[in-house]
């Protein structure tokens, strides 16, 4: 039988207190298996620790019981303590006698009596406890990012940098997101495409970068460092090698198709290139809104094109790419303005959205920077711009704060009085949220100097009258109904995860909050990494956050993306699943409960087989394993079982 | 040299197990050969007296079936114990209670109420005459054995050697259990001699399994058509099978599968399983709904779950007895030592 020795720790006065430590020392003594028993003030100290080692030396222990807090505080210290010691870090088991007993109880007799039977199913499981080595697993070098916007960008760039091979994959025609369709950006009224398309050059022309645009992350195989990809890359009807950017395609293009950068406020053609600085700098053809690819039905664009780019016989193709690590930079899109129908979008094309109204700011948007209202080119001399629509109302539309919308919607008041110093912008808010750099003051400027006028309330309504859009809300500071009449109304409209990356998450498994975001791993200790191993959040597929917030993500996660990447091998715990292969009748019960895909029938030998690597320990296929062939590492059936005996005798 | 000797007793048991010995078939001779059948109440006129009569462990191996109901079982087991010098618990009520095993959801006293008070339709017993231990009639004193509270398994009772599984055991796996003793190579004590694999190992219907099984109905086979090809829990069906021990019909599908009946359990568990119901429920339960999971609700998952009937007499038909729970509970008082 296992030597073990048991260490009681006082825990200061938090668990001597309400447990009498020196009776239970006494009382365990006799128990079978137990060669060494005392107690200490501090375990956890470093005379504690010595204690633990020169037990272990003197009494040539096989194994330690720590009696003293959760294990989730200091298991890996008396690990280490075992490790130092000679013997398996897998040969320590923590007795948890202070979340699990003193803090909760005050009756010392009982608490005592408690503290003793926790000691015990420990004793009881460690006597069975294997010793255990790491799970190794070599690591390829090379990251995944999926999402070519800012975040994307910023982590690939920080990845390649550091000199690992990056394979970003894109939906879009174009890199870029929705950075490259803001105009300026708060609170420094920088032009954004000015700061974004250096790095979108940059990244273009980084020997270890590969893009995929117009391309689809269809399935990640495999496991952490060593992942599976197969990308589908649409047809390039336009060979970008041979493109050279002439523009004669789009002339003779009949087709016009509202254009997507500037949010269908102005036309493209079927071929096009989505705007200047696309990268990868091409045209593009969109096969759906073509006319048919036949030269019967048009073929214009072939004939005409001199550097004979186009390829109208190209397929789609599926290209495999091995990677260690996933950034997930999925972005996000606008909340749909058609779940609002009282603000009247769609029926009045003086109702627009805010990334609209961006494309109007823009200086490469479709009035050239000039405000000009859609509906018949006047420029507005009052705008209502409606903060908080879709956000913050958790009875109609989303719950949450879209954080981004109060801080672009003074921007857009603020360049709208650049251009028409006459006008007179008017703001609906909730509460103004400027935490952040140079923000409040970027609020306090505009309220002082800029004559913008806040309303505090909802809107409730919008509707025409003369050539005149009046907004009905309420001032919630003087209690009052308010009118405002408007030649413009900009809806600051609040975000939700991208359209494409809800399959997207579906087919990679990866866990998502109520709202559609990918859910971090903890919320304040591990922000960057998904609780899939392997695959880190970047920018606004994990929230709504503006662009600093985005690449400071983006490139936390393409840090912990190189620690992964950097290591030779990957290492994980070995508490995982086992299969017996003698009792397992293949039933294969097991392998469809596993959320990790980690459990596989052999199809030659019938026995379901553990991708130790990809398992996590959860334990789900142990409890769905019929034949009891399936068993937790060091925490077998017998195990459970013995612990459970004790508790259940009282003694 | 004189031959080995060999017993067979009864004990609660509907006397299929005594026919599984008749099944051996021309293979009896061979056994009949090699050994001395020195008592098997069933086949030959033995007496107890007999039995007590013999040295201690003068029986090389003595079969027992059925489950201990009654205190003369009880005191056969403890003599045959005494006089053997291997005990093999035989058949699905020695080894797990059996069938006799689920009255242990009641006890005497309601068993005899429900059986002797006017709640059986084919008893006739308008005086409500029930059994006594001991009753007087003009002769002198009458004994019946005691009606114990709960049956027993019979390692319950005395120490076993090893067990033959099913209901009733199949006679290959006899025919290699006695062979077996015979040679003397005796396996390690407390050994099932039936194969330590599940029953899907062994059935046809296994590759029908879905990658992923997901139950979202529970299906009776008295009410719907049943595939006789595919995998009866892919057809919503509750089949033991991959919780019971295969080898009932040997490389075969199991003597139901084969007849399209789900397994019912009777070859009890394989070696690691410790609760068989338990385990049983453990499984369906992470199946059950499992495509759907994340849009179920509480109550959908329950009403998925109430459509099986009788979960207890399903998931512990052969094994109550022997299960963590063992009965229902009864108070102290109520409860022979």
């Amino acid at each position: 039988m296992k030597k073990i020795g048991v260490f009681i720790c006082h825990c200061g006065i938090n668990i001597k207190d309400t447990v009498d430590v020196d009776r239970l020392t006494e009382e365990l003594a006799d128990y079978p298996g137990v060669a060494y028993i005392e107690n200490y003030m501090f375990m956890c100290s470093d005379p504690g620790q010595n204690h633990i080692k020169d037990a272990i030396h003197e009494r040539k222990l096989d194994g330690v019981v720590v009696a003293a807090c959760s294990p989730t505080l200091h298991e890996s210290t008396f690990q280490t303590v075992l490790k130092e010691s000679g013997l398996n870090e897998y040969q320590m088991e923590i007795a948890n006698i202070r979340e699990q007993c003193s803090w909760v109880h005050t009756d010392i007799e009982q608490a005592t009596h408690k503290a003793k039977l926790i000691i015990k199913t420990a004793i009881e499981k460690l006597k069975l406890n294997e010793s255990l080595y790491p799970v190794s697993a070599p690591v390829t070098k090379k990251a995944l990012v999926i999402g070519g916007g800012i975040a994307g960008i910023q982590a690939a760039l920080d990845i390649a940098d550091a000199g690992f091979q990056v394979i970003m994959v894109e939906k879009k025609p174009s890199i870029g997101g929705h950075m490259i369709q803001l105009s300026e950006t708060f609170p420094t009224l920088d032009c954004s495409q000015c700061i974004l398309t250096p790095k979108m050059v940059a990244l273009s022309k980084h020997k270890n970068i590969k893009l995929y645009v117009n391309s689809e992350v269809e399935s990640i195989d495999g496991y952490v460092g060593n992942f599976n990809v197969k990308i589908k890359q649409e047809a390039l009807y336009v060979d970008p090698a041979k493109c050279n950017l002439c523009d004669d395609c789009t002339e003779v293009c009949p087709v016009l198709v509202p254009s997507e950068q500037d949010e269908g406020l102005s036309w493209r053609k079927a071929i096009y290139i989505p705007f200047p600085q696309a990268i990868p700098a091409t045209y593009t053809l969109d096969v759906e809104n073509c006319l048919g690819l036949e030269p019967i039905a048009c073929g214009k664009c072939r004939e005409k094109c001199i550097a004979e780019a186009i390829n109208y016989d190209a397929t789609d193709t599926i290209i495999e790419e091995e990677v260690g690590a996933v950034i997930l930079a999925t972005g996000f899109d606008l909340y749909p303005v058609e779940n609002i129908p009282e603000y009247g979008y769609g029926k009045y094309p003086d109702v627009i959205t805010s990334l609209q109204f961006e494309r109007i700011l823009s200086a490469t948007g479709p009035t050239g920077g000039e405000i000009y209202r859609p509906s018949d080119g006047k420029v507005p001399k009052e705008i209502v711009f409606v903060q908080c629509s879709g956000s913050r109302d958790p009875e109609h539309h989303l719950s949450y704060c879209s954080k981004i919308c109060c801080m672009y919607t003074l921007k857009h008041a603020k360049l709208y009085k650049h251009k028409v110093h006459n006008g007179q912008p008017y703001i609906f808010y909730i509460d103004i949220r400027a935490g952040g750099k140079r923000y409040e003051e970027f609020v306090q400027q505009a309220v002082s100097e800029e004559g913008i006028l806040y309303i505090r309330g909802k809107v409730a309504k919008i509707y025409k009258e003369g050539d005149k859009m009046i907004v009905i809300g309420m001032d919630t500071l003087s209690n009052k109904k308010i009118e405002v009449k408007a030649d413009l109304v900009v809806l600051a409209m609040g975000i939700v995860p991208s359209e494409g990356s809800h399959d997207l998450v579906k087919r990679l498994k990866i866990n998502t909050d109520d709202k559609g975001f990918l859910s971090e791993a903890h919320p304040k200790l591990r922000p960057v990494e998904s609780l899939q191993a392997g695959f880190y959040l970047a920018g606004t597929s994990q929230g709504p956050r503006d662009i600093p917030d985005s690449v400071s993500q983006a490139s936390g996660a393409a840090a912990k993306a190189l620690i992964l990447l950097s290591s030779d091998k990957i290492y994980h715990s070995p508490i995982i699943a086992s299969v017996d292969e003698d009792l397992c009748s293949g039933c294969a019960i097991c392998v469809g409960t596993c959320p990790y895909g980690a459990r596989e029938l052999n199809e030659v030998s019938k026995v379901v087989e553990v991708n130790e690597i990809l398992c996590e320990g959860c334990g789900a296929c142990i409890s769905a394993c019929p034949s009891g062939a399936a068993q937790q590492k060091n925490l077998t059936d017998d195990q459970i079982d013995n612990m459970i005996k004790i508790i259940a005798s009282g003694k | 040299m004189a031959k080995p000797k060999i017993a067979f007793y009864w004990c609660a048991s509907c006397g299929g197990c005594e026919e599984a010995i008749i099944d051996l078939h021309e293979d009896i001779l061979k056994v009949a050969e090699l050994i001395d059948i020195v008592f098997w109440p069933c086949a030959m006129d033995f007496k107890t007296e007999d039995v007590k009569n013999m040295q201690d462990n003068e029986i090389t191996v003595c079969f027992i079936n059925g489950a201990i109901r009654t205190s003369e079982q009880e005191e056969m087991s403890k003599l045959l114990r005494k006089k053997s010098q291997l005990i093999v618990s035989f058949g699905a009520c020695s080894q797990l209670g059996g069938i006799p095993g689920l009255a242990n959801f009641w006890d005497r006293e309601s068993i005899f109420a429900s059986s002797y008070g006017g709640k059986c339709p084919s008893v006739d017993n308008p005086d409500g005459v029930v059994p006594q231990e001991v009753s007087e009639v003009p002769e002198g004193e009458l004994y019946l054995p005691r009606f114990h509270n709960t049956v027993k398994t019979t390692d319950q009772v005395i120490d076993v050697d090893y067990y033959l599984p099913g209901c009733s055991p199949a006679p290959y796996l006899t025919m290699q259990a006695i062979t077996t003793i015979l040679s003397g190579d005796l396996p390690t004590k407390g050994t099932v001699l039936a194969p330590n694999k599940a029953l899907c190992e062994v059935c046809s219907r296994n590759d029908s399994k879905p990658e992923k099984l997901s139950i979202d109905k529970i299906n009776r086979v008295s009410l719907v058509e049943v595939d006789p090809e595919k995998c009866f829990l892919a057809q919503g069906i509750i089949c033991m099978g991959p919780v019971t021990r295969s080898g009932c019909n040997g490389e075969n599908d199991g003597r139901c599968i084969a007849a399209n009946m789900p397994c019912r359990g009777c070859y009890g568990h394989p070696s690691e399983v410790h609760d068989v119901g338990a385990k049983m429920v453990a499984a369906l339960a992470s199946v059950v709904g499992l495509e759907d999971e994340e849009d179920m609700s509480e109550a959908d998952v329950q009403k998925l779950l109430d459509q099986i009937v009788d979960p207890a007499g399903t998931f512990y038909r052969f094994s109550l007895a022997k299960s963590y729970f063992r009965r229902k509970i009864m108070t102290d008082s109520k409860e022979e030592k």
